[in-house]
């Protein structure tokens, strides 16, 4: 059940988004959830939809697969659907269920919210599937690099941000392995009442936690044992190269913040 | 209670990008009350097979029968608890599921899951505490204090505790050292003797094989390529070599002194007793 999930995975491919400079990646999907907001009515959300789909469409994952590897996330945006739904209390009445009433502006806001939701998911979980965890880092730092004269922790931030995103399946696999065996134990995690099932937790957490920790400390160890002293004075083996397509990746956006923006004030 | 696999086929998340065969076309039967070894190249799927064999997955086609029960691909099945507490399986690394404050607690977890009381449970806990190799004070102890080894000890108590028919290992003895290998091994085979235990071992140690097991299934790239006697096995180096798999120390051994003296026995010794005796016989007094 736990390796269906693909947040935080990384699939190997060839694709133009694959190999787009990661920084060009990070500053793309920073600035694609600021631009979403501009949205406000049906043909810009129609617009940033088609958008969306043509970055999913070039790196090569089906949306298919986005929607049953995000199926938790799908479930969230269902229930602040419903939540949406019966929340607003505008415009013509649609449906008239005694108990609840359906407004026209509820089915809107619902959709909107909802769609502005999806496509956030989707671009951020492009970026982590196309790009592997060691690239988005290096971008990462690279861009906070300037604010390193502030004193402002860019390495270490980055190197947390990677540790934290490489342990990511880790912990997921060691969840279902621990969780086997508990189960083999007899413990039921998936029927009987409430009570029973949130005890059945106990037992999977307090190895999990157990093993995470000692992992830290063993890695904290190896990195020490290894010289590691921080980034002051480290040279890098992988280096970052701007190409002409991450030049066009982020004019698009500039063009779709402008259509954003014109629709916006036009409608 | 016999367990039977027909065409047992497992995908890991099937459906997705990241779908992954790891077995299939895999079909035996263990009868019960026997041993039988699981062995295979470092990947081979071996740890996916027995996972099948209670349950806790379910094939992706073909089924498993268990005792009186059919886990079949593609259907739903409820209260698997019975089969659990039939089928007991000591993982790989099974020190990774303690989780009580003390050993004696983490011990009385699966018998009390399956409804044993706790007085029983307790009592259970203190028997196999000794059966382990390990004392009873140990069991007022927190098991994260443990050393890799007792972990390990406890960690199998707490299984032999549920008091199931079929024991299921996964590379028990990994890591350990070769004294408590061979404690935990003895251990194991007397349970299997005395209580009519059926015993299923995964192992990486040719020589256990050989020593415990009546049957022998050789897994490679997820797929059955041989079962049955470690005897006729381990006489056929060459195609256990291409399954990236060796023979036992005494059998090598064998080969070496039939290679030397240029005399050759009839068939492959299993110990070094065997392979002694068989010499005398042949050669009509000790050779060496
Ligand atoms: N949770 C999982 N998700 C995806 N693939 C898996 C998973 N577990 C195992 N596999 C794959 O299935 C195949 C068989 O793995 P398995 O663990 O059964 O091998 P094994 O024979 O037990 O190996 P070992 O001797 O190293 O324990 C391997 O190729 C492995 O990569
Ligand atoms: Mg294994």
């Amino acid at each position: 059940m736990m390796e269906k999930m693909i947040f935080g995975r990384y699939i190997p491919a060839d694709s133009l988004v694959h190999r787009m400079d990661p920084r060009a990646k990070l500053v793309f999907v920073f600035a694609f959830i600021a631009i979403i907001f501009l949205a406000d009515n049906v043909w810009a959300y129609a617009l940033a939809a088609i958008f969306t789909l043509a970055s999913i469409w070039l790196s090569g994952i089906t949306v298919r697969f986005l929607i049953s590897g995000l199926k938790p996330v799908m479930i969230l945006i269902a229930f602040t659907f419903v939540l949406q739904l019966f929340f607003a209390r505008e415009g013509q009445v649609i449906l008239d269920l005694g108990l609840f009433t359906i407004y026209e502006e509820g089915v809107r806001q619902a959709l909107m919210i909802s769609t502005q939701f999806l496509l956030l998911v989707f671009m951020t979980s492009l970026l982590t599937l196309t790009t592997t965890p060691i690239s988005i880092t290096d971008g990462l730092e690279s861009l906070l690099n300037p604010l390193k004269k502030i004193r402002f922790p860019a390495h270490e931030l980055a190197l947390m941000m990677s540790i934290a995103l490489r342990f990511i399946p880790t912990l997921m696999d060691e969840t279902d392995k621990i969780m086997k065996a508990q189960m083999a134990r007899g413990s039921d995690m998936s029927s009987g009442p409430v009570k029973d099932r949130i005890k059945a937790v106990v037992p999977l957490m307090i190895p999990l936690f157990v093993n995470a920790f000692k992992r830290a400390e063993d890695l904290a160890t190896a990195m020490e044992v290894r010289g590691y002293r921080g980034g002051e004075g480290r040279t890098k083996y992988r280096l970052l190269q701007w190409h002409l397509r991450d030049t066009l990746a982020l004019f698009s956006l500039v063009l779709l913040a402008g259509l954003l923006g014109s629709l916006r004030i036009w409608l | 209670m016999d367990i039977s696999l027909q065409k047992v086929e497992y995908r890991y998340a099937a459906g997705s990008p990241f779908e992954k065969k790891a077995i299939e076309d895999i079909s035996f039967t263990i009868p019960s009350g026997q041993c039988v070894a699981i062995i295979g190249h470092t990947g081979s799927g071996k740890s996916t097979l027995l996972l099948h064999l209670n349950a806790l997955l379910k094939p992706t086609s073909g089924s498993v029968v268990i005792g009186d029960r059919t886990v079949k691909a593609g259907r739903k099945e409820k209260d698997l608890k019975p089969i659990r507490q039939k089928v007991g399986i000591v993982f790989q690394f099974p020190e990774q599921q303690l989780f009580e404050e003390n050993v004696m607690k983490d011990i009385c977890y699966g018998p009390m899951n399956f409804g044993v009381s706790e007085e029983e449970a307790k009592k259970r806990a203190r028997y196999w505490i000794e059966q382990v190799g390990l004392s009873q004070e140990i069991l007022e102890d927190s098991p994260f204090d443990l050393s890799g080894g007792q972990m390990r000890r406890v960690a199998i108590a707490g299984v032999l505790a549920m008091e199931p028919e079929v024991l299921v290992l996964d590379e028990p003895t990994a890591g350990l050292d070769p004294r408590g290998r061979k404690e935990i091994m003895d251990m194991f085979y007397q349970l299997h003797k005395k209580r009519n235990l059926t015993l299923i071992l995964v192992t990486h140690s040719m020589e256990d094989a050989a020593e415990y097991a009546d049957q022998v299934v050789v897994l490679n790239k997820g797929r059955k390529v041989h079962e049955g006697t470690p005897r006729d096995l381990f006489a056929d180096a060459e195609r256990l070599a291409e399954w990236g798999l060796g023979v036992p120390e005494v059998v090598r051994f064998q080969r070496l002194l039939e290679e030397k003296t240029g005399r050759s026995l009839p068939g492959v010794c299993l110990s070094i007793d065997e392979l002694a005796a068989a010499w005398n016989e042949q050669s009509g007094g000790p050779a060496v």
